[in-house]
């Protein structure tokens, strides 16, 4: 959950700014159906890929579930649609019209083009830079933030930890052969031991952060949260793509609104 | 150039009358009838069995022991400088013994501060008592790692981890420093480097120390006062009504004074080595159990590339071994050499990435020759294996169930389990949680519920890590009559005293990275 060595551009902007564009983004696409704004928006988000410091690889090896989904959603969409147009393929009770295929081609860009600005957000912001903007800026609850902070560091552990835990426990006998209703409760008994784990992981880490006088009401911060002018053109930027995707859509006479 | 610590801390005093507590949800009081003094300065090591209320009273004194609102119990009054710990943020700082929890932010420097930040100290100050208290621990020199302050902290070694709590308890200019068992999961080498760490510290701040530990030859030297507290949860026990202090002065007095009564209470006193059973038949049957053939062993699984497998980088490569029955075979090495991997290949929990494990024909009988393709109630009547965290193996709510879980599912073997449990000396705790166990307890249990299945291979990580020295003679002892019974025993340990009582063989890993592989000595334990 680190930034590993990644110096673009927008890992020094502010996360919130980012946060904000992304937020805008995401707000618009979700109001339309239509393919325009959503091949729109991708496009500039494509283009941008670089100031965040991803490259296709990465983006593949980090959000390939995603683009898997959005594949399988727009495919599945283009089929059951009701048809419009020309009937392009029809096979029994699938047919793929070019009104249905559309449609699922909308569904699959949006998808994506909502999809990737978070996966740009995560990529290019740390975790304690966004916990110090949410506090500090965004004016959250710093008990709240700071132990969602603390909090996240322990699920990597927790991963670790049920390897170990699933070898202890075969250790006792309890197998992850067998029927699939042993299997499951084996995997039930495993989560069950992962989950005292991690409810002691967290006491302890609880008293830790208690004993350093966490908690109490007035608090300093070690990184001062700052906006500067990169913030300025990360929510420019957010507003460009949001407003360039509505304003393509209403040209090209494509723009529906999701509710009509 | 930063301020210097000495001038700004002022060392706490400790004052305890009849204090006592007892935790929601228990019958009897961790600690009871509590009279103590500490003076401004002092460093005290606090002795004691498990159960004596150590860790409670360290939390008390830190101020994060149970709210108001539940159901614990608080008798007689706790003091630091004349008022309540609990209000007192900052003024004591707690170092506990999983160094895992002990972080907590993912960089170096955003860690240090953490507590500064809490105790609302101004920003540049803040950065100025980091990097003093980085200096201080040792963390920034080249030996102690070069730390640079956005290094992750996930990173760190154990002992690492555990001078960097020390580094974020410094930076709130704390007057009281509090220990406890700071050291138990750390190897030799870390155990010094949080020892020493921990002495420079205290020398520049002046700040008072307490700090709960077994292993007394580690603080010894470095604190002056003993302070021997009395078992207090064990209604029954010998020292059920007395009060809370068992033995309090300089440490050689109390070292020489009550030697037989540290002993009897299982503290390790310097230079005493517990008594054990001797091996009577060092040989065994010589039958060979278990081999290891060119083994490389891995926690990772192999990933797929495309259609490629790639296997993952070893932890340890080229280990040949042998298992014998009645015979003890020690694994010993630096961190990271791959021991526990290497014994967890062993013993069919991990698959090998190259070479082969292979059961000899008395121990396969008809299961076949590879462990980890065994199913688990083939693998537990042959290979028992001890995990480091007894916690990890607990799969029921009672103890006794703990301990018949084995044999029921094996359908033999519910008759050892009275003989086990006499044995380890759990009969009190037959209806308990497993999780409500002492560390010791514990460590019984877990050594306990795997032997109840019977297997010939006992495979054991670090049994003796963290535990008083009543435990691990209980242990050793218990280890030796198995060898001599013909089971087959493998540990990993960092634990030369504990390897000589079993006796067998060593296996001694190498760092991996220079290349150098293994060799396994004769009688060299």
């Amino acid at each position: 959950m680190n930034l590993r060595g990644n110096h673009a551009l927008l890992t020094r902007a502010n996360p919130l700014a980012k946060f904000v564009a992304v937020f805008l983004i995401s707000l618009v696409l979700a109001l339309s159906i239509d393919w325009v704004s959503a091949s729109t928006a991708l496009v500039a988000e494509l283009v941008l890929f670089p100031l965040a410091g991803l490259t296709i690889r990465l983006l593949w090896q980090r959000a390939w579930p995603l683009i898997i989904a959005a594949a399988i959603g727009g495919w599945s969409t283009a089929i059951v649609a009701a048809d419009s147009g020309a009937v392009l393929l029809d096979v029994g009770l699938w047919s793929i019209s070019e009104g249905s295929l559309q449609l699922g081609l909308g569904f699959m860009l949006r998808g994506l083009a909502i999809a990737l600005p978070a996966i740009l957000l995560m990529s290019c912001t740390d975790p304690t830079d966004l916990a110090d903007a949410l506090a500090q800026k965004a004016k959250l609850p710093h008990r709240f933030v700071l132990g969602s902070l603390a909090a996240m560091r322990l699920v990597g552990l927790m991963a670790e930890e049920w390897q170990t835990i699933g070898m202890a426990r075969r250790a006792r006998g309890v197998g992850s052969q067998g029927s699939p209703i042993q299997r499951l409760k084996a995997t039930l008994g495993q989560s069950f031991g992962l989950l005292v784990q991690a409810v002691r992981r967290a006491s302890r880490l609880a008293v830790t952060m208690e004993a350093r006088g966490f908690g109490g009401g007035q608090r300093t911060w070690a990184r001062e949260s700052t906006y500067s002018l990169l913030d300025v053109w990360v929510v420019v930027g957010g507003v460009a793509i949001a407003g360039g995707a509505v304003l393509t859509a209403l040209g090209a006479g494509t723009w529906s609104f999701v509710w009509r | 150039m930063p301020a210097t610590h000495s001038g700004t801390v002022r060392p706490a005093a400790i004052t305890a009358e009849g204090w006592g507590w007892r935790h929601a949800g228990r019958a009897q009081p961790a600690i009871q009838g509590l009279d103590l003094r500490i003076e401004p300065g002092e460093r005290v090591l606090l002795l004691g069995p498990s159960g004596a209320g150590k860790s409670t009273l360290l939390h008390a004194l830190a101020g994060v022991l149970g709210d108001e609102e539940d159901d614990s119990d608080e008798t007689g009054s706790l003091l630091v400088d004349g008022v309540s710990p609990r209000g007192q943020r900052g003024r004591a700082g707690l170092m506990q013994q999983d160094p895992e929890t002990q972080v907590v932010l993912s960089r170096v420097g955003d860690d240090v501060a953490f507590g500064a930040e809490n105790l609302a100290v101004p920003r540049d100050e803040i950065w100025s008592r980091v990097h003093e208290a980085l200096d201080d621990v040792g963390l920034r020199t080249a030996a102690g790692g070069g730390l640079a302050l956005e290094h992750p902290t996930a990173a760190l070694s154990g002992g690492q981890k555990q001078r960097l709590a020390l580094a974020g308890i410094l930076a709130m200019r704390p007057g009281l420093i509090l220990l406890d068992e700071p050291t138990a999961n750390l190897d030799p080498a870390g155990v010094l480097e949080v020892r020493d760490a921990v002495g420079r510290c205290l020398d520049k701040t002046g700040a008072t120390l307490v700090v709960v530990e077994h292993r007394v030859s580690v603080w010894k030297d470095l604190v002056d006062r003993i302070v021997v507290l009395q078992p207090g949860s064990i209604a029954t026990g010998p020292g059920a009504g007395t009060p809370g202090v068992l033995l309090d002065g300089p440490p050689d007095q109390v070292l020489t004074e009550a030697r037989d009564m540290l002993v009897a209470a299982g503290v390790w006193v310097p230079g005493y080595v517990p008594a054990t059973r001797e091996r009577v038949r060092e040989a065994g049957t010589n039958e060979l159990l278990l081999a290891a053939q060119d083994l490389a062993v891995s926690r990772e699984k192999p990933r797929r590339k495309g259609f490629r497998t790639i296997p993952p980088v070893p932890a340890q490569k080229d280990i040949t071994a042998q298992v014998r029955a009645g015979m003890a075979l020690t694994v010993t090495g630096p961190n990271g050499a791959g021991k526990s991997t290497f014994a967890l290949t062993l013993a069919g929990l991990l698959a090998p990435v190259d070479g082969a494990v292979s059961a000899g024909v008395g121990l396969s009988e008809g299961a076949g020759i590879d462990p980890y393709k065994w199913k688990a109630d083939q693998l537990i009547s042959r290979i028992g294996t001890v995990f480091q965290e007894p916690e990890h193996q607990f799969v029921t709510g009672k103890v006794l169930d703990e301990l018949m879980f084995g044999p029921k599912h094996l359908g033999h073997g519910e008759e050892r389990v009275d003989e086990l449990v006499e044995r380890l000396r759990l009969s009190h705790l037959v209806d308990a949680n497993p999780y409500t166990l002492s560390g010791g307890e514990k460590r019984r249990l877990s050594v306990a519920t795997v032997l109840a299945a019977h297997p010939k291979v006992l495979v054991l990580d670090e049994p003796t890590f963290g535990q008083d020295a009543n435990t691990w003679a209980e242990l050793a002892s218990f280890l030796s009559e198995l060898l001599d019974a013909g089971t087959a025993v493998v540990s990993v340990t960092h634990d030369q005293e504990f390897s000589a009582v079993l006796g067998g063989t060593e296996l001694r890993l190498g760092p991996v990275s220079q290349g150098e592989t293994t060799h396994q000595e004769a009688g060299a334990a």
